[in-house]
């Protein structure tokens, strides 16, 4: 794989506040990278360093051979869609064309590319209608045409579908995944949506107040996030600092808040950790009954505090010397009396934990 | 009442008969005027542009300087072009006082804050990550103010309309540095006032139909362009 874009020591201050501070990011060709993060992370900001319209402290952005970002001619290598389409007034296909205009593109080409991109949204019954006159997602798809018959070697989207209700979103989506996999476009995306960022991204970035905590592919991300704040934002609800104590065969067994857990791993006993449990990974038990023998090796004795109930599922905080919170359907919550105050069992496999590293020691 | 209708009656005459005097005042007041207001629009309109897209530490002094002109008396604009003008003035040696260019020049200063100021409101009414969105289309920076321009030009019509209607219907000034000589810089609104302080009302009337008869017309040609789509 060749590298379209690199960042290096990338340093974004307003005022005295780094808003954005990244050792490396390299987007490579042909690739949607997503980047991910809560609200004030830094990855709109990001965005417009890429874009060429925000000026940056110190550090290094290299787009292949653009000598200046702020650039016309490397401006014009890039295009890029935000969260509101913007539409100029005018047609539909007048405002597609828009970019292309910008460019100095002869007419019959502009005319070419705009047809072929609003057949590719499914936007051709638009093309004379008034920008003024369209819905949310109709404007949105607009937006999405006008970018992509520019037929830049970058897009940046920048939480295109943010804005719109949920079932027109899905069906953006959809469609924009499909022309990913049939373009080969590259692409940065932004959004603070993890599963829209799971659903179009090869590799994902996680930023949190500015800084870059991880960039994996996207299972990897899911699967072995490796800071709590990404194991958080993944939606691991269970992380308990702990730390290595004895090292088993093929396992390790980690003591946090008095209990032991056993987990896969090949740290080294004395490291602090974080366990990290995913709240559906746990099966709850009732006490009188005995717990069939299983392979799952946890077993945590837990007092229920209390019960959520969210559609199917019922999410059950528990109590057990630190706080852990549990997944089941309404019915099992139902069939098994689960009420604020009932002792049970709660049950996990080793390999249900991951671990992640903490930098910094634990105090006890 | 006699006096409105003996002018209604008196100005239908002169408009038909085409009194050479009435068609030159009128032509001279047109002149005048809209090369004044094509002086204001190209200086308010970069002006204006510049304010209100580019940020800097004394914006808003400039800002608030021109809302001010904006609401500048007609007369001291006189009393102050009179002063550069006058024989004795700094500008004297230019000799343009009592000539059509010293009323342009007043009614320059008069209406140019107006276009300035109007321009900046216009285009501060846009989204401002409208400008964000041109450029990361591609647009150089004057594509992307060309392209604000068009997106607010109901606006910017609306200010040149402002900017006009200030200048023509203006009298204070184009009396003090045009000093309303007949043949010369004889303006509709300096010959009203000479007529009415004379008692002639009709012809004072007349010249009055005449003036809000021109201005409808150019505001209607105006107003025309701006409601015009595309």
């Amino acid at each position: 794989m060749t590298s379209l874009l690199e960042i290096h020591d990338l340093l974004v201050k307003a005022d005295q506040t780094v808003i954005l501070d990244l050792t490396e990011l390299v987007v490579e060709k042909d690739e949607v990278l997503v980047v991910v993060g809560p609200n004030g992370a830094g990855k709109s900001t990001l965005l417009q360093v890429v874009a060429g319209l925000k000026k940056y402290s110190s550090g290094s952005v290299k787009f292949k051979d653009a000598p200046d970002l702020t650039d016309l001619a490397y401006r014009r290598k890039i295009s890029t869609v935000y969260q509101s389409p913007l539409l100029l007034s005018g047609t539909v296909e007048s405002n597609i064309g828009q970019g292309l205009k910008f460019r100095g593109i002869p007419e019959k080409e502009i005319r070419r590319r705009v047809e072929y991109w609003m057949e590719q949204l499914h936007i051709s019954h638009l093309a004379k209608r008034r920008s003024g006159s369209l819905s949310g997602g109709e404007a949105q798809r607009v937006s999405l045409a006008r970018a992509f018959c520019l037929e830049t070697e970058l897009i940046l989207m920048d939480e295109p579908f943010s804005a719109l209700d949920t079932p027109t979103q899905l069906e953006l989506l959809r469609d924009l995944r499909e022309i990913f996999s049939r373009t080969n476009q590259t692409c940065i995306y932004v959004t603070h949506d993890l599963e829209e960022g799971l659903a179009i991204g090869d590799r994902v970035a996680v930023l949190f107040k500015g800084h870059l905590h991880q960039l994996d592919s996207v299972s990897h991300v899911f699967s072995h996030p490796n800071t709590p704040e990404v194991a958080a934002f993944v939606g691991v609800e269970n992380i308990i600092p702990g730390k290595v104590e004895k090292q088993l065969e093929d396992l390790v067994q980690v003591r946090a808040n008095g209990s032991l857990f056993d987990v896969v791993s090949d740290l080294t006993p004395g490291k602090p950790v974080f366990i990290c449990l995913r709240p559906e990974d746990i099966t709850l038990y009732n006490i009188p009954e005995e717990v069939k023998p299983s392979s799952a090796r946890n077993r945590l004795h837990c007092r229920v505090t209390q019960l959520i109930n969210q559609g199917p599922l019922t999410r059950v905080l528990l109590e057990a010397g630190f706080n852990l919170t549990a997944l089941v359907t309404r019915p099992s919550a139902k069939e098994m009396g689960l009420e604020v105050g009932k002792e049970v069992i709660a049950v996990f496999k080793s390999t249900a934990i991951h671990l992640i590293e903490s930098s910094t020691e634990l105090r006890n | 009442m006699q006096n409105l209708i003996d002018g209604i009656v008196r100005a239908i005459q002169l408009l038909f008969q085409g009194d050479p005097e009435v068609v030159r005042i009128t032509l001279l007041s047109l002149k005048v005027s809209g090369v004044a207001t094509l002086i204001s629009i190209l200086i308010g309109l970069p002006l204006g542009t510049f304010l209100a897209l580019v940020k800097f530490r004394s914006r808003q002094f400039w800002i608030s300087l021109i809302n001010t002109g904006m609401a500048l008396p007609p007369v001291v604009v006189g009393l102050v072009v009179s002063i550069f003008l006058w024989r004795s003035g700094p500008l004297g040696a230019l000799k343009l006082i009592y000539t059509p260019a010293a009323i342009v020049i007043a009614q320059v200063l008069i209406s140019f804050p107006l276009a300035a100021g109007l321009t900046i409101s216009s285009l501060q009414q846009l989204d401002p990550r409208l400008r964000v969105q041109l450029l990361g289309l591609g647009a150089s920076k004057f594509q992307m103010i060309l392209s604000l321009w068009k997106e607010a030009r109901l606006a910017l019509v609306a200010a040149l309309i402002a900017a006009f209607g200030s200048v023509i219907s203006e009298v204070g000034a184009s009396m003090m540095v045009g000093g309303n000589l007949k043949g010369s810089t004889r303006v509709l609104t300096t010959a009203i006032v000479l007529e009415t302080s004379r008692g002639e009302f009709a012809s004072a009337i007349a010249l009055s139909i005449i003036l809000l008869g021109l201005a409808f017309l150019v505001n209607f040609a105006l107003t025309t362009l701006q409601q015009r789509r595309k």
